[in-house]
């Protein structure tokens, strides 16, 4: 460190100055944050209150009886997020742990190199894909329209696969460098040390990584409109058509302005963004305690 | 927040795709028809004619910067009301104007397009007729298999559009007599996307504007009916419905303008462009 002082010098020079502009940076942001919640609660709000059958919690959303309730979307956006996640979370698991401990050199690159990819793919290429390949063969295999909570469930868990694995690999490779010579002294091999010792330690990154993933999923758009099948109904099995918030607010503003329809949004938008906040809270919460910080545990 | 970024992304990039020979069809006429016009022109009214007023306005502006022009939906009936009042210009209706409305308001009406709706299957169906009590019966959910209307013993898989799609309108009013669709139905958000369900699954029924009949797809005789562009025409296809523009009193200069613009070449080619048929009258 004390090396290169004459280099940091001028950094901490022109970090002096910088406070301010990051300070109105980090209050705007804030603002800006702050507004949309101000904005989406305040147009939402009539909607909360408006009792009885024809406000938004109902569990029918027929628009020309007068029913909007969007009760089957938000059971739609979490019946699909989360069997996204009873898929998807054990398989980040399971490839991260395989790549940290067990996997031979090419191919461990390969799958990280390969994780890291999907990362960029948009969820469009996903949709348009599945479209086409996965749902003629959920068609043909178990019946029904084939755009349906399986399908989109699918798709959805590859999508937040790749957030979770990072996030995982993130949290488990420093604790496992640190025991591993340890550990491999005491001739355990090491997934035997991942598994044992690192694991039960790791319960934080592993809950985080599953949060952070259940916000990605709820908070998808594309995938479920694309593949899920959007009746706005309670899905009675996998292969029947669900329809999630996010699709419900892209079907209904492409043609609504103003009235109950289009207040109603406004409700799901509430919905959504207290479902991510509370979510993105958590995990943040989670990974911010000092137990979970690698290098400070045991 | 990335999802809608790349949402965003990809919606810009369609509507730039979309736009761009829209553009270069309307330029040469919409600079010589607003020659020297200018101002404001605000259009409201029926959902189905927004892609069309949308695409005008689009090309006149992008040569006339002084001409601004605004489009808005709300229904035919928030149309009326606000051509009748003197909000907008013109207020679009999906429907023929009430005679009491004319009336009260002194309005003029102009027929632009024929919206016509096919029912469609897969091509692989071997279902080609349906009466009109059947369909009724099949899109309420009470009809469930395929073999009851002739059929192979196989499920019928509902497809609609979204809520306040015109299609869907014109659908729901015409053929099913303003019934509507079981809760039950897939939901898909374009005549595009209708198509490719539709072109995928043997046993799928739905309906697409009548300009997007191809191969892909199978259109239902009703009731006799057989749906194409000529029968809606002549009326002889009856899942139609026009698309009018309305004025207050005989348009004037931007307003006359606009009109005749939508009655023009390029016009004419927004309209088939939408998925509509131009009346070609006028």
């Amino acid at each position: 460190m004390r090396k290169i002082h004459g280099g940091t010098g001028a950094a901490e020079r022109a970090g002096e100055k910088a406070p301010l502009l990051l300070r109105l940076a980090a209050g705007m942001a804030l603002l800006g944050i702050a507004m949309l919640f101000a904005m989406i609660l305040a147009f939402a709000l009539p909607a909360f209150l408006q009792p009885g059958p024809g406000g938004a919690f109902g569990w029918f959303w027929r628009p020309y009886q007068g029913e909007f309730g969007i009760l089957p979307m938000l059971a739609g956006s979490l019946l699909l997020s989360c069997s996204a996640l009873l898929l998807a979370w054990p398989l980040a698991l399971a490839v991260c742990c395989w790549t940290l401990s067990a996997a031979p050199g090419l191919l461990r690159t390969g799958t990280r190199a390969g994780i890291r990819f999907m990362t960029a793919i948009p969820t469009v290429v996903y949709g348009f894909a599945a479209v086409f390949l996965l749902t003629p063969l959920i068609r043909a295999g178990l019946g029904g329209a084939g755009r349906c909570w399986l399908a989109a469930s699918l798709m959805l868990s590859l999508l937040v696969l790749p957030t979770m694995a990072l996030i995982l690999e993130a949290g488990l490779k420093p604790r496992l460098d640190r025991l591993c010579l340890g550990g491999q002294a005491l001739g355990l091999s090491k997934l035997e040390i991942l598994w044992f010792l690192v694991l039960p330690q790791s319960r934080k990154t592993m809950l985080a990584a599953l949060l952070l993933g259940f916000g990605r999923a709820a908070g998808d758009t594309l995938l479920p409109l694309m593949l899920a099948g959007n009746a706005p109904q309670l899905p009675g099995a996998l292969t029947e058509s669900l329809r999630t918030l996010t699709a419900h607010m892209a079907l209904v503003t492409a043609n609504e302005v103003g009235g109950a329809a289009y207040n109603s949004l406004f409700t799901a938008g509430a919905l959504l963004l207290i479902i991510n906040a509370v979510v993105s809270l958590l995990a943040r919460r989670l990974a911010g305690r000092p137990g979970n910080l690698p290098g400070e545990q045991m | 927040m990335k999802t809608s970024l790349r949402i965003f992304i990809a919606g810009l990039a369609l509507l730039l795709l979309g736009s761009l020979p829209a553009l270069a069809a309307g330029t040469d006429d919409a600079s010589a028809m607003f020659k020297g016009l200018k101002g404001n022109l605000d259009i409201s009214g029926g959902t189905a004619h927004i892609p069309v007023m949308k695409a005008a306005a689009q090309s006149i502006m992008a040569v006339n910067p002084e001409i601004r022009i605004t489009v808005a939906g709300g229904g035919s009936g928030v149309g009326v009301q606000q051509v009748g009042e003197g909000l907008v210009q013109i207020g679009n209706t999906g429907r023929a104007l009430k005679d009491s409305e004319i009336e009260k308001y002194g309005l003029k009406t102009f027929a632009f397009a024929i919206d016509g709706v096919a029912i469609v299957v897969n091509p692989a169906n071997p279902v080609s007729e349906l009466g009109k009590d059947q369909l009724k019966k099949i899109f309420a959910g009470e009809i469930r298999n395929w073999k009851e209307v002739g059929g192979k013993d196989a499920p019928i898989i509902l497809y609609v559009r979204e809520d306040g799609s015109g299609t869907r309108e014109t659908f729901e009013e015409r053929a099913l007599d303003k019934g509507q669709a079981s809760d039950k139905s897939n939901v898909v958000n374009s005549n595009g996307a209708m198509k490719t369900a539709i072109g995928q699954d043997g046993n799928a029924i739905g309906y697409v504007g009548i300009g997007h009949l191809d191969a892909t797809l199978k259109g239902v005789v009703l009731d006799g009916m057989v749906p194409s562009q000529e029968n809606a025409k002549n009326g002889s296809y009856q899942v139609t419905r026009l698309l009018y523009m309305n004025t207050k009193g005989e348009p004037q200069g931007l307003t006359k303008a606009f009109i005749s613009y939508i009655y023009s070449p390029a016009g004419s080619e927004f309209i088939s462009g939408a998925g509509y048929l131009p009346t070609g009258a006028f």
